[in-house]
């Protein structure tokens, strides 16, 4: 065994659990760690221009590979910019590490200069925190902390270190296996439960499957497949479970939730059956929690079994992982089709697929930008969004195939998210293309990353769906406070000059017939690329299910907006542009 | 309803402080909190009562399990169970009253720990209705302070709360088909 610094400790450490970057900032408290960091060139450090950046982009390259993502920040300021990048992570279950210094030992507690009481502030938005100290905990505790957030429902993991435990000398010592005795996931289904299950799968005539963020994070898309395929039941994805299953399959269905398609939310409202797996019904996934489909049995698997019961009651609840548990189902269930079900789902879906379809004509909108780069990109890109219309015309039409294909805020809807999560995906994956699709709103949030584009040569597209708008909530308030536009316009700076700020390129386009041009020139130039679309600024998404409406009173236009408010339809058509 | 819930914790700082804020979170309400150590080196043990519908109980007791510092959490309402708590009463009392309260004292198996020519503290160690009986039985002399521990509770017979013991899978204690309505026919589609 060998002594080594508090400092050295924590750098082996992440270099024995294969971390190989670490999105950081430093100050004070932290500068003895840096200070041993050329002599660890094994764990690269990418200095970010904000610790929400960093957080952020840690998350970005967890979701990309399924890693460990890690950022660190110092005490103070520094702990608390980490703060909604940590919640982020932890409402979306990302595996993710966060690393703050603090003051020294003798001076916690006493309000010294830049000290935050961190650890009581991300109590409740972390799986597990810790504060260490002495060094001679530190390889223990970063081994617990890994294992904690890569494992069961992942999350995100934060360790506080004093100053002075950086410094400090203790023998380097690490552990050959963690066991926490209060720490113990289930991931095998109890046998009588799948049996249960099976026999309700059996006996369905109008099955569903929900498939979620789990299905991604426990990398259970074939196991999803296979059971799909066997019982001949249909899939809808929620938001984070999107990529999960082909949307060219033929049990696919796509979106739910209050911006999912109409047959999705119908067929969800319609089916005897609910097989919901990996996701953890919520609210904006299937709308009033009351009027979900109250007549159907519901099996819910789940490897966090306080997600059974809490929002919708499980008829057959199973605790464990998707990817052990599918299996098993699979192996238990008889073979079926449902013909006429998915008849039944695929004439809605003739019926009502004008709701959600690119408008037609040549007015440069997002949706049809969206379904350029898309197809320009292909699957094998990576594509992050902000949180706004944006997004969910990103979920609509980008024909998310594949697992860790689209990175999103989706528990915590971050704005800021898209850049540095971007930033992160590209560290993450050097050789794939990463597209960012921004709000204007949200890019200028989170912007400063670029330049830690610049320095680390990370080629990120970013494409800004320019509205002038706060365009989400402008639809709120168009649709639903009438028409009454409050702090919702914004000006913009020239996004092409600021690209050239930075020394990267600028696109502005103004047209649809520019778009695939400039999304071939943004693929042909080997740095970061920020493309301003002047995107149409009044359109709105569809559906809808407006929020505390139930996903059976999915609407489709303004005027059944009016009516699911018990309000008469407008006499003339409001605003022009507006997609009504 | 309520329930008396206990939870094995590590011993660790700031556990506290992760129930409490769990609980505040949640909206749950803590009707009162023991914290005590065990038989066990670092392991306490919270004894915690609270009021509310099994299925708000079902919650609390999963998302206790997800704090890593919590080993074990039972629910020791529908058990058969010793519940206790104390409680140390200052009660305004001249010496001519003083006969009349230690019957009470008496009646209650409670003691007298202390007296001055003006009051009388007593201990009542029971269970907690024996305890609001016996402080209802104290108001009308004057109570001048009170303080009461909370509950604590261990279950009879052989079988003990304790990290070393196989816990039954939680699956298991899920409910079925609670609070879903029966099917109805009037749905958009029926294939048959
Ligand atoms: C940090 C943060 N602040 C506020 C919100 C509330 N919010 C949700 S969507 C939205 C508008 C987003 O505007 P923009 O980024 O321009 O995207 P758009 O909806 O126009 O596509 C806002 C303000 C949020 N989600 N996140
Ligand atoms: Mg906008």
């Amino acid at each position: 065994m060998t002594k080594m610094s508090g400092a050295d400790i924590v750098l082996e450490s992440l270099k024995r659990l294969g971390v190989d970057v670490v999105f950081g900032y430093p100050g004070g408290v932290v500068l003895p760690l840096y200070d041993r960091w050329p002599s660890h060139p094994e764990v690269r450090h990418i200095l970010v221009r904000h610790e929400q950046g960093g957080g952020h982009a840690a998350d970005g390259y967890a979701r990309a590979t399924g890693k460990l993502g890690v950022a660190l920040a110092t005490s103070g300021p520094g702990a608390t910019n980490l703060v909604t990048a940590i919640t982020n992570a932890m409402m979306d279950s990302v595996p993710t590490l966060f690393i703050t210094g603090n003051v020294a030992r003798n001076l916690l507690g006493r309000d010294g200069f830049q000290e935050a009481d961190i650890t009581g502030i991300t109590m409740p938005i972390v799986k597990h925190n810790y504060l260490v100290m002495r060094p001679e905990d530190l390889a223990y505790t970063f081994a617990e902390a890994a294992h904690i957030a890569t494992t069961g429902r992942k999350g995100p993991v934060h360790i506080d270190i004093p100053k002075d435990v950086f410094i400090e000398e203790a023998e380097f010592e690490w552990p050959s296996e963690v066991t926490i005795r209060g720490y113990r996931p289930v991931s095998r289904g109890n046998p009588a439960q799948v049996k249960r299950a099976a026999a309700m799968i059996d006996a369905a005539e109008r099955s569903i499957i929900f498939a979620g963020h789990g299905i991604i994070l426990g990398g259970a898309a074939e196991e999803l497949r296979s059971f799909a395929e066997k019982t001949g039941t249909p899939i809808l994805n929620t938001l984070l479970g999107l990529g999960s299953i082909d949307p060219g399959h033929v049990l696919a269905y796509g979106m739910m939730g209050m911006h999912g398609s109409y047959w999705a939310n119908h067929a969800a409202s319609n089916a005897d059956v609910i097989i919901a797996l990996g996701m953890r019904m919520d609210d904006r996934a299937l709308g009033r929690f009351e009027d979900m489909n109250p007549t159907a049995k519901i099996v819910h698997i789940d490897i966090d079994p306080a997600e059974h019961n809490k929002n919708i009651m499980a008829t057959v609840p199973i605790v464990g992982d998707v990817k052990e548990v599918l299996p098993q189902l699979t192996e238990a269930v008889q073979s079926n089709s449902h013909v006429e079900w998915l008849r039944w789902i695929d004439r809605l879906r003739v019926d009502h697929k004008s709701s959600m379809s690119v408008p037609d004509g040549t007015a440069l909108t997002t949706q049809y930008v969206c379904t350029r780069i898309a197809e320009a990109a292909g699957p094998e890109a990576v594509i992050t969004t902000g949180v706004g219309q944006h997004q969910m015309w990103a979920a609509q039409f980008m024909n998310i195939s594949r697992p860790h294909q689209l990175i999103t805020s989706g528990g915590l809807g971050t704005m800021g998210f898209e850049v540095p999560a971007a930033m992160g995906a590209q560290v993450a994956c050097p050789d794939r293309t990463v597209w960012t699709i921004c709000g204007d709103g949200g890019f200028q949030m989170t912007f400063q990353e670029i330049a830690t584009m610049v320095d680390e040569r990370l080629p990120v597209k970013m494409a800004i769906m320019n509205n002038g708008y706060l365009g989400m909530v402008r639809q709120w308030q168009e649709l639903i406070y009438q028409d009454n536009y409050v702090s919702v316009a914004m000006s913009q700076p020239d996004f092409v000059k600021l690209a050239e700020a930075y020394g990267i390129k600028g696109i502005l386009v103004t047209d649809q017939s520019q778009v695939d041009d400039a999304i071939a020139e943004a693929h042909a130039h080997d740095g970061p690329v920020l493309i301003d679309f002047r995107v149409e600024a009044e359109g709105n998404v569809w559906p809808m299910v407006p929020a505390g409406a139930s996903l059976s009173e999915t609407v489709e236009s303004p005027d059944e907006v009016d009516a699911l408010l018990g309000r008469p339809p407008k006499a003339v058509p409001t605003r022009t542009g507006a997609a009504r | 309803m309520k329930h008396t819930v206990v939870a094995l914790v590590e011993d660790r700082p700031g556990v506290l402080n992760r129930v409490a804020s769990l609980f505040r979170r949640r909206g749950f309400n803590i009707d009162s909190l023991a914290v005590g150590t065990t038989e066990q080196r670092g392991i306490s043990r919270m004894t915690i009562v609270l009021d509310g519908a099994d299925g708000i109980v079902e919650q609390v007791e999963k998302q206790l399990y997800k704090l890593i510092d919590v080993v074990k959490v039972s629910d020791l309402t529908k058990e058969e169970a010793v519940i206790r708590e104390l409680a140390l009463i200052k009660v305004r009392c001249s010496p001519e009253q003083r006969r009349e309260i230690l019957d009470l004292v008496d009646i209650f198996r409670a003691q007298a720990v202390d007296v001055s020519p003006t009051s009388l503290m007593l201990q009542i160690t029971a269970a907690t209705e024996t305890l609001d009986a016996f402080i209802e039985n104290l108001r009308p002399y004057g109570i001048r302070e009170m303080v009461r521990t909370g509950r604590i509770a261990v279950t009879r017979g052989a079988r003990a709360t304790a990290v070393h013991e196989r816990e039954a899978a939680p699956a298991e204690r899920f409910h079925e088909q609670a609070g879903r309505r029966p099917e109805e026919d009037a749905l958009p589609y029926v294939s048959k």
